[in-house]
């Protein structure tokens, strides 16, 4: 992957351009003067100007990630801010939201004013996500509004669940006068107890510990009500049983303020592939049955889901090569994300091209209430330029984290990134 | 024989469970000569790598290979001083490195000799992978079977007791199902896998029924840990529900096969009297389970079929 500063005029020429936000298609070329968008439609290239021919490739909003993590500060042996950034150039990421489960928790103004300042040095746009209990300890609220003025966008415990129904309330509620998302692992620990998959047939013939749908869905359905209750923003992260999706269906006809995520590999594998018992596969909430798979992909069509995130999550090789109970839970995501959910959800027509890119691009930004006109004249430009229908294999060569915990590994793709544009530089991998 | 490790009998071939079983019956008769000891394996190097407490199973093996002829290592280590996987890795490598032939393993972790045969060469035998598989011991159980009864096809074998953490039973399923016999589980459905019934298997909560029906019982030992977890409310509960009881029994006209893979806990989950009485195959299970196992080492090792007792 190569990054270079965009010269002062860039014409991005002959691109089907996808514009997720005015919900159109149609051939043509996106002039940028000095980083920002100047003009779409045919253009004329003035002098001087770097034409990047987009021939046969897509053009769309800079995708957007609302779940990663970036281990920085305490985890820089996994990631730091800057590696995952360019993990996130490679996957057509402009925007990331960033949780604050380090070492220590980004759970004060302080620490939030640390990622803010060290996202001016990085590539992409990195927005962090606070703790919402001090050091995610799920006691105390955290000192949200401060928090806020200094850059917080959300707030999550991510990694450890909200356990005492109570402080979710105080949350919430505490939360409803900013209005903005809370966001709870649910995973009932009780009922997790050493789960390290999903309950199922698959974790019957590998006798591994395993916990059912119903940790999730029964803390995501006590959330679903508190935040109705409280009149509260709730972001439900990683959903990945099909009792879950039945809930947020049922609840997000009684509050506009509920919004949930799905991941890539979610959508992607089913616990038949934890066969080899591959560790890569070993998350939490964990990889569950066909059924599920199945129910999170009509989620997504049917808009119950409203977006794609990869929970990107970096661990060391040598945690992973140990056994499975003792591996760490999480994969990395950034670089296989559009290749993997492009072949899921395009395939047979599941859904539409247009509504796939939304997944990934206005709908995050939405529930982040960041700008969704990025081909607004004069906006920055954020941009990603994709081969919709290559088919290819992922490889160690493809990943730019620090740590390549993938499953994807020797996987057939579809769909990959070329280009990514952002505060005014340009990673292209041709 | 088709596969060239034994992890587990899921999927493993029908011919090659007969093939051990009707070797395991030919090296039983050299248990009974004077001279308990054959050259079949002699320059082969074996390693016990136990990384969790084992008497029965590891003594059993040690034994098959020393009939056998084999140089064998032996080597304990709790898992409390190999939290790390990289210490596994090398543990096994270093081990590998001194090239041995084969590796016996028990590990507390279901996988981890599938696990293991990606970082070394040698020959990998499970020998219990935590609630996983228990290849050798349900071999064994069925060679026992085999014994009693002449044929496993259309046998009726009853498995009872704690299911849910019993590699013992995981394996005895697999392995009776893949020989044509008949399986059904019995015990607290706290302690009855939830998905057990995709496995092929029926399950019956009642004990006298399965009684009934079955040729002969598996029972499984009862973990006083069991009652902490909350999956049981008492000893008394278990036995007066499930217990192999000499009243139980006693009841029922027909006498029935009654096994157990060790080590019992008398007067838990089975009555001493029933334990030591000649329905009982429990020693039989224990000097079959050395001819079975050398008949493993043998045919894994490369040995043929029809050569071994010469």
């Amino acid at each position: 992957m190569k990054i270079s500063k965009l010269k002062k005029n860039v014409v991005l020429k002959n691109g089907t351009i996808i514009d997720p936000f005015n919900n159109s298609e149609k051939k043509g070329d996106i002039h940028i003067e000095n980083g920002k968008i100047k003009t779409i439609g045919k253009i004329a290239a003035p002098k001087s100007s770097e034409i990047i021919d987009c021939k046969n490739l897509n053009i769309t909003h800079g995708f957007f990630d609302l779940h990663v993590h970036f281990r920085e500060p305490g985890g820089e042996d996994k990631e730091d801010l800057n590696s995952g950034s360019l993990a996130a150039l490679a996957g057509g990421f402009t925007g990331v939201c960033t949780m604050p489960n380090t070492n220590p928790p980004i759970d004060s103004p302080e620490s939030i004013r640390y990622i803010i300042d060290r996202s001016e040095e990085c590539p992409i746009n990195i927005f962090p996500i606070g703790a919402v209990t001090k050091s995610q300890k799920g006691k105390e609220i955290t000192e949200m509004g401060t928090m806020i003025n200094e850059g917080a966008i959300a707030f999550s415990d991510d990694g450890v669940p909200i356990g005492d129904a109570k402080v979710m309330q105080n949350a919430l509620e505490y939360s409803s006068m900013f209005d903005i998302p809370i966001i709870n692992h649910a995973e009932d620990e009780c009922l997790k107890c050493d789960g390290v998959m999903h309950m199922g047939k698959v974790s019957t013939n590998l006798g591994l510990p395993s916990s059912p749908g119903i940790t999730e869905s029964s803390m995501v359905r006590r959330d679903l009500e508190i935040a109705v209750h409280a009149g509260a923003r709730l972001h439900v992260p990683h959903v990945s049983s099909f009792r879950s999706v039945e809930h947020i269906k049922a609840l997000k006809k009684k509050s506009e303020k509920i919004s949930s995520e799905v991941t890539a590999h979610h959508l992607f594998f089913t616990d038949e592939d934890l066969v080899s018992y591959n560790t890569n596969l070993k998350v939490a909430p964990p990889i569950r049955s066909k059924k599920d798979k199945k129910a999170l992909i009509e989620a997504v069509k049917s808009g119950t889901i409203d977006c794609i995130a990869t929970d990107h999550a970096p661990h060391t090789i040598e945690e992973k090569e140990g056994t499975f109970d003792i591996a760490p839970f999480g994969m990395i995501g950034l670089e296989s994300c559009f290749g993997a959910v492009n072949k899921v959800l395009t395939s047979n027509n599941k859904i539409s091209h247009l509504e796939l890119i939304k997944l990934l691009t206005v709908n995050p930004r939405k529930i982040m209430k960041l700008n969704q006109d990025l081909f607004k004249e004069g906006t920055n430009a954020e941009i990603a330029i994709y081969d919709p229908n290559i088919e290819w294999k992922f490889s160690l060569e493809n990943i730019y984290s620090k740590s390549n915990n993938s499953p994807y590994l020797n996987r057939g793709l579809k769909g990959k990134i070329k280009s990514t544009i952002v505060k005014e530089h340009i990673a292209s991998q041709f | 024989m088709k596969n060239t490790h034994l992890l587990g009998l899921k999927d493993y071939p029908r011919e090659d469970i007969q093939t051990i079983i009707d070797t395991g019956f030919r090296f039983k008769e050299i248990l009974d000569r004077p001279i308990k000891k054959v050259p079949s394996l002699q320059g082969k190097t074996i390693v016990n790598l136990f990384f969790e407490n084992s008497t029965r199973t590891r003594i059993s093996f040690e034994l098959a290979q020393k009939r056998l002829s084999a140089d064998t290592v032996n080597f304990s280590a709790s898992t409390s001083s190999l939290k790390k996987g990289e210490t596994f890795k090398d543990t096994v490598q270093n081990i590998e490195a001194m090239k041995i032939d084969a590796v016996v393993m028990r590990h507390p972790t279901p996988g981890s000799p599938l696990h293991l045969t990606k970082y070394i060469d040698a020959i990998v035998i499970n020998a219990g992978d935590g609630t996983h598989e228990h290849p050798t011991q349900a071999i064994l159980d069925m060679m026992s079977l085999h014994e009693k009864f002449g044929y496993l096809e259309g046998l009726k074998v009853g498995i009872l007791g704690d299911i849910s953490h019993s590699r013992v039973a995981l394996s005895n399923i697999y392995g009776l199902q893949t020989m044509g016999a008949e399986v059904t589980l019995c015990g607290p459905s706290t302690l009855v896998p939830p998905f057990a019934e995709k496995l092929g298997v029926k399950i019956n909560y009642n004990v006298d029924e399965v009684i009934e029906w079955a040729d002969a019982i598996n029972v499984l030992r009862i973990q006083r840990e069991r009652m902490k977890g909350g999956l049981l409310p008492s000893i008394r509960e278990y036995r007066n529900l499930f217990g192999i009881t000499k009243d139980r029994l006693s009841k029922h006209k027909k006498e029935i096969v009654i096994m157990h893979p060790g080590p019992m806990n008398r007067g838990v989950e089975i009555d001493s009297v029933i334990a030591d009485s000649d329905q009982a195959i429990i020693l039989d299970q224990v000097l079959n389970g050395v001819a079975s196992r050398m008949a493993i080492l043998y045919l894994l090792l490369g040995g043929k079929p029809e050569e071994e007792s010469s």
